[in-house]
This record gives structure tokens, sequence and C-alpha cells, in this order.
């Protein structure tokens, strides 16, 4: 049986670790290839690289980190942050990515998607959403949160899956950086309605939350950042509690 | 000992040459007939369209490259899926080493409740059972509860030479063996100390 997934996430600038909370206060915590080797033994069962450096040096940077990843950890795992064309995405599958995460540039040009599960196929192929409730609806925002769009996410994840993409990387920037649990009924909406699997991000402060987002909105997978990189939560005692809680995990 | 890596136009050959790297072994990635016959252990790795490249290993000469292999060959993923009859995937004529049908996840019945589906890809960690392989080395430590990462939507229908099967949709064929060619339809490279497990166990194939 397929098992649920636990996902660090480890937002990079210039090969280190960072992580703001509410996308602001950016704060070093240490080496990505280390952090997500030492994740990796620890029973993570895929890791995230979030490329926030915003330099014209990034592509040459974000290849670079590729292949240190792919070089030392042995689990799967997707590269993102502003990853904008098919020869970008080309390049990272290249140099050892397992899937890569689009955001920004999907909004922008929509068939980007279909290029890209055309190209590579739909398994690599990530659509990261950030999303806020505002006036009673959850709308797609941009450029890591700053810039709204008039895109309501459940409609926007479903034409995503249409165009081939073959995963949603979900993020409240509601939730995110609470600690006080995923957004579940959102996150339901989409696994109830969507073909594809879903992570489920923002908002995990306890074991008990990450049970609840598998229970009670049915993620494929569960993402988060600050609680793994603190300390607040490990790998092994997380995962043992979500076994008792009988949910199918690995390891 | 000299381990070769098929190179074609499929992807991610990077990873599984990282992943022998993490186990003492230095790969030659080639596509030159001479070399890869030459080769002590084989390996036929694969993300991607399996028609366009079927396509490119025949205008290669690959395939026949392939075919003539006495050595062990391990097929992964895409390559697992070449390495048998035909592919729904395009419609296409395969190797056929395993005489077995590559089929889509999307042309099985499934629960009309949409919630109660299971989704396509099946992508993430899945386990495995062993079938009369007593005497397939290549799951040789392997605990029962053992899990490998799966990505993909088309799978090998269980048949002759199905070492392993997982459940997912339906049972279908997470590995075969016929004589040298081994195959698996999870990637070894991906699925952590588990993985890491099969490749050595493949690397040690006498």
């Amino acid at each position: 049986m397929l098992t649920k997934r636990i996902i660090p996430c480890l937002d990079v600038k210039d090969g280190q670790t960072v992580k703001g909370i509410n996308f602001e206060n950016i704060k070093t915590v240490g080496d990505a290839v280390e952090l997500g080797a030492y994740y990796a033994a620890q029973g993570a069962d895929e890791l995230v690289f979030l490329d926030i450096t915003a330099t014209n040096e990034k592509r040459k940077t974000m290849t670079a980190l590729v292949k240190r990843v792919a070089a030392h950890i042995n689990i799967p795992f997707c590269v993102g942050g502003g990853v904008s064309s098919v020869e970008d995405v080309g390049a990272l599958l290249h140099a050892g990515a397992d899937k890569i995460s689009i955001n920004t540039a999907a909004v922008k040009n929509p068939k980007l998607i279909d290029e890209l599960a055309a190209a590579f196929g739909s398994q690599c192929v990530v659509l990261a959403i950030d999303t806020n409730y505002i006036a009673q609806a959850w709308w797609v925002y941009l450029n890591g949160g700053r810039v709204q769009t008039s895109l309501h996410t459940l409609a926007w994840a479903k034409e995503a899956a249409e165009r081939g993409c073959g995963e949603i990387l979900l993020t409240s920037m509601l939730h995110d950086g609470t600690k006080n649990g995923f957004a579940i009924d959102l996150t339901k909406s989409l696994t109830d309605s969507l073909p594809i699997p879903v992570i489920a991000s923002g908002g995990a402060g306890t074991p008990q939350h990450f049970a609840e987002v598998f229970k009670n909105a049915n993620a494929d997978a569960a993402l988060a950042a600050s609680v793994f990189h603190y300390k607040e939560i490990e790998m092994q005692p997380l995962k043992a509690y979500l076994k008792q809680e009988g949910i199918k995990i690995r390891g | 000992m000299q381990v070769v890596i098929i190179k074609y136009n499929a992807g991610n050959v990077s990873s599984v040459a990282f992943a022998l790297q993490r186990i003492g072994i230095e790969p030659f990635l080639t596509d030159q007939t001479d070399e890869i016959l030459a080769a002590d252990k084989v390996i036929f790795p694969g993300v991607g369209e399996a028609s366009s490249t079927m396509q490119h290993l025949r205008q290669t000469g690959l395939d026949q490259t392939i075919k003539q292999l006495k050595q062990p060959v391990l097929g992964i993923c895409l390559g697992m899926q070449l390495l048998c009859k035909h592919s729904a995937e395009g419609n296409t004529t395969c190797l056929d080493i395993f005489d077995q049908q590559v089929l889509s996840f999307h042309s099985q019945p499934q629960p009309a409740d949409k919630t109660a589906q299971q989704k396509i890809p099946h992508v993430g960690w899945n386990d495995f059972a062993k079938l009369r392989n007593a005497d397939n080395i290549l799951f040789k430590g392997l605990q029962l509860t053992d899990y490998v990462y799966f990505v993909h939507s088309f799978f090998v229908e269980l048949g002759t030479y199905t070492t392993a099967t997982t459940d997912y949709i339906l049972p279908f064929s997470a590995a075969l063996q016929k004589d040298n060619f081994y195959a698996a339809q999870f990637h070894p490279e991906k699925s952590g100390a588990v993985g890491q497990k099969i490749l050595q166990n493949f690397i040690e194939l006498t």
C-alpha cells in the first residue's frame, strides 16, 4: 500500500538553507545538502529544495545545488524557485532532480505545464500554489506570496491537473508559520476533486497536525520546514506516532 | 568491474550514476555497442516516453545491442517497460525480452466514487511482495516490510517473469527476471538504503 509522505522543505539561498516566518525574517540555518542528507537518513520520504537566490547567477547555482544533492542523497527530491522555461527544467532534471516545482511562471503562462508534461512526463511536474483566504475565498498568490491574482485556488489546481501537472504542492499562507495546523478544509477540497496527489504545506506545529492532514484532509504528503529545522519535531518519533495512529507510513 | 549505463535519450541517468558511486562503483556512460557488449554489468535506466525512446533505440541500433547482452542487465522503470513485448504508451513494440505487456493505469477500472479512486501517476513509497525468488538474489537481505520508490503511469502486467509484485489499483510487476535480464519498475537509485542494497546485490551478481 502506498504510504503517506513526510517532506522537509529546505529554502535555499546560495547553497545555505533559510526559513522565513510568513515569508519574511529570513534566517540562515545550515548547509542545504548536509541538512537534506540528515533528513534522508532520519527517514524523510522526499525533500523539497526551494531556491530563493535572486541573482543573475541563479541558474548556475541552482544546477550546482541539484548536482550536489543528487550525488549525496538517496531519496527523491524536488527543486523549485523561479523556474520558468522548458530549458530550465531540462537542465535541472539532467543535473539529477526528480521533480521540478513551478509556480509564478505557470500562472503567467499555463501552457508551460502542458509543455513540461509533454517533454518530461507529468511525474516530474509539480505545481506549487501559494494561497491565502481573503473575502471568503482562497486566492492564488505569486512571487513568494507578494502578489495576489484573480485565480481561485481549486479552479487553478484543476486546470493544472488537466494540463498535465503530476502533483500539487499547496501552501496556505494563512497557516504558514503559525504552527496551528494545516489548512484542513482547503486541502480536503483539493484531494477530493483532483486526480493527482496533493502535498499539504503550511502550519505544521505538532505530530497531531500531520495525523489530521492525512486523516481528515486525505493529503498524500505533508511538508514542513521550521519544525524540522529547529528539531521541534523529529522524523523518527513523528513517523512512529503516525503509524500508531493507523496511518500508512514508511520506516 | 566495468559497469556500463546505456546512454540514450531518456532522462535521469545521472541519478543512477550517483547511486552507483555511493556504493563505490564508477559507472561508464556509453551508447557504443562494443563498450556495452564488453561490460561486466549493464544498466538500462530510463524516465521518459516509450514510443519516442524505442524509435531512438532503433535508429541508433541500441535495440539490437541490448538483445545480444549475455551479462547481467538491470532495466529500471521505463528501461524495464522497454524490455517487455509491447507498451500501450504510444502503442509501441518493445524489445521483447520479457513476453509481457505494458499497460496504462488509466485504462484500469476504478471505483465510481471519485474520493475512493487511486491517483495516477503512482508516485511514492510502496511495498512489494517477492515471488518465486528464493533464488532471486536481487532481493537478498531485504525484509517484507521494506518500501521502494515508484513514479509511473504505465505498468507491466503480471506474467511468467514477474519476481515481485506491488498492489496499486491492481497487482502489477514490481520486478522481472529472465536469465541474465533483471528489471525493476521502482527506482532503486532513489529508494534509500533498500534501493542501495538492491543495486549492491545486482553488482555482486555473477
